[in-house]
């Protein structure tokens, strides 16, 4: 535009400079869940945001003080449900520490594999949805179809697909079937193909970049005040993942990289969660490849783990146990324990105080995306509304995990 | 494994600010300590600038209640990444008069986690940028988490629910 023609003059005495306020939420298509933020606009460049949560909050703490530990598996599903498997493990490995119970290298290795998949196909949705959120359906169409592949896998093994309750304290429930094997073999052998056709529509796409390099940045410096963890914080530039930093189930054996950005912008955060899937892949096949034979596949652990059904009709003992375990009479040992994993967000962590009973006296869940997302009114101030949503999927804001 | 740190922490801690350490163990390889209350924001402070230790990154920070239900607590997890150190600090404090002083100017990342437990527990953070509920209603006069306010017992009979057969 050569010139500009004032039809109005201006003047800023005379008009009175006010803000609109924006209702984001608690239900929008964009947001990705149930939270709400009360944003101050002027025009369409934010000024302050005001979140709002807990809209899902379901008591899981309080529940737990009255649950046996096995009961409280089905809990832990509902934080992150993205990545559910993660969970259960977590306080499966939670519950053992506390119980001082080893388990069997090969236990550990199918819990690898089972984590990443479940890793896999959290950053899945996370990554094919900036992709919607950035106006590319494409991309997110095609790679859907490979987190159903995983839910197979998981049906194979548990039977449930969303919320796994997956595995239990010791090990796993039963032998993965030969069926659940052919299906990871050709997870590994295929997915790879959908992840590069992928990337290929994305990462250096001139649209997608043009939406998503320096938008909702954040730096090292602040995201570490903030106790940002996981793909956030890494794609900040700083290289902590829990998986090296405190191995659990035996990650100590597998050689990975730990992908890290350096502007903490959505475009980082995005590439972050791109190249952990390529290394989650890696972590399985090493899995797969070291996993050792002829062992069990659960810890001789009978206070947690459910006899086979023949042995409870024809022994006291198992029958003992069986009922012990329905009931939740099982009772552990004092003590006090956190447990950190490496969630699809970042270091879920269990604080878990017992004192001698069936139940938890206290167990704390330390949820990273209740943690990270109080930045999010500091980091979508003075940008666009559009740059906001694509700034929140690409946080990976899970509405479960936040309010618990 | 972290019997050095255990025993540097202690060290450390009673040199600079003697008689605050009310307890501390080691269990489960996990340096854990309990502070006086009336000092804890010095020794949070201290653990945080100081050069070595160098806690830089609040992991969490919870509420807690005694079984006694006569106080109530709260407990910090404290990480220094380059180095792997972790270490919990508790503060134990009457239940009458929940009152401590906020982690907000030590780590802007405490403000959410001590509205959790301002929201759970009643505990009052001095000097915190904005206490109010988060997770649970405004109008909700109660403090959920705490032993006073049991689950509803299964076994209970004062109701008579011939549908739902309680």
């Amino acid at each position: 535009m050569s010139k500009k023609e004032n039809i109005i003059p201006e003047s800023e005495e005379t008009i009175e400079k006010e803000y609109s306020i924006l209702n984001l939420g608690p239900t929008h298509p964009a947001t990705h869940g149930i939270f709400q933020n009360i944003l101050k606009m002027d025009g369409e460049i934010i000024h302050e945001a005001e979140p709002t949560v807990g809209y899902i909050h379901r008591a899981f703490e309080k529940l737990a003080e009255r649950r046996p530990y096995n009961q409280i598996t089905p809990i832990t599903d509902r934080l992150n449900y993205c990545s559910s498997p993660i969970n259960n493990m977590g306080w499966h490995m939670t519950v053992e520490k506390l119980i001082g119970c080893t388990v069997p290298k090969r236990v550990d290795y199918m819990r690898v594999i089972i984590m990443e998949l479940a890793r896999i196909a959290d950053h899945l949705v996370c990554n094919s949805v900036i992709g919607v959120d950035t106006g590319a359906m494409t991309g997110f169409l095609y790679i859907f179809q490979w987190r159903e592949k995983i839910y197979d896998i998981y049906e194979g093994i548990c039977g449930a697909r969303l919320t796994t309750n997956i595995g239990r304290i010791g090990g796993f429930e039963r032998e993965w079937s030969k069926t659940t094997w052919d299906q990871i073999h050709n997870f590994l052998k295929e997915y790879p193909k959908a992840l590069k056709e992928f990337s290929n529509l994305l990462e250096r796409n001139k649209i997608f970049m043009d939406r998503t390099v320096n938008c909702g940045p954040i730096s090292a410096k602040m995201a570490l005040e903030y106790s940002f963890t996981g793909p956030n914080l890494r794609a900040a530039g700083v290289d902590y993942d829990v998986r090296v930093a405190t191995p659990y189930s035996s990650y100590q054996d597998f050689d990975f990289i730990i992908p890290i950005g350096t502007a903490g912008d959505t475009y980082d955060r995005f590439m972050v969660r791109q190249e952990e899937m390529w290394q989650s892949l890696k972590i399985i096949e090493q899995a797969i490849k070291n996993m050792p034979k002829d062992q069990p596949f659960h810890a001789d652990l009978p206070e947690f783990y459910l006899p086979p059904k023949e042995e409870v009709y024809n022994n006291m003992e198992a029958l003992i146990y069986h009922f012990k375990i329905v009931m939740g009479e099982t009772e552990v040992p004092k003590g006090e324990v956190y447990h950190c994993v490496e969630g699809g967000n970042g270091e879920l962590g269990f604080y878990l105080v017992s004192d001698g009973g069936r139940t938890p006296y206290r167990l704390h869940f330390r949820r990273p995306c209740f943690i990270y997302y109080q930045a999010y009114s500091e980091m979508v101030k003075g940008i666009m509304l559009s740059d906001a949503i694509i700034t929140m999927s690409s946080m990976n804001v899970i509405a479960g995990e936040l309010d618990a | 494994m972290n019997e050095d740190l255990f025993k540097k922490l202690n060290e450390k801690i009673s040199a600079k600010f003697p008689d605050v350490i009310e307890s501390s163990d080691l269990a489960y390889d996990f340096p854990s300590f309990t502070i006086k209350k009336d000092n804890i924001h010095e020794v949070l402070e201290f653990l945080k600038n100081d050069e070595e230790l160098n806690f830089h990154f609040l992991t969490d920070l919870t509420g807690f209640q005694t079984a006694d239900e006569k106080q109530l607590g709260v407990i910090y997890h404290l990480h220094n990444m380059p180095k792997n150190y972790r270490v919990r600090i508790r503060t134990y404090f009457d239940i009458n008069k929940p009152e401590i002083p906020t982690a907000t100017d030590i780590w802007p990342g405490a403000n959410w986690m001590e509205r959790e437990t301002f929201d759970f527990y009643g505990v009052r953070f001095k000097g915190h940028p904005k206490l109010k509920r988060i997770l649970n209603v405004d109008e909700m006069d109660i403090f959920p988490m705490r032993k006073e306010y049991p689950l509803e017992d299964q076994s209970r009979d004062d109701k008579d629910d011939k549908m739902f057969g309680r």
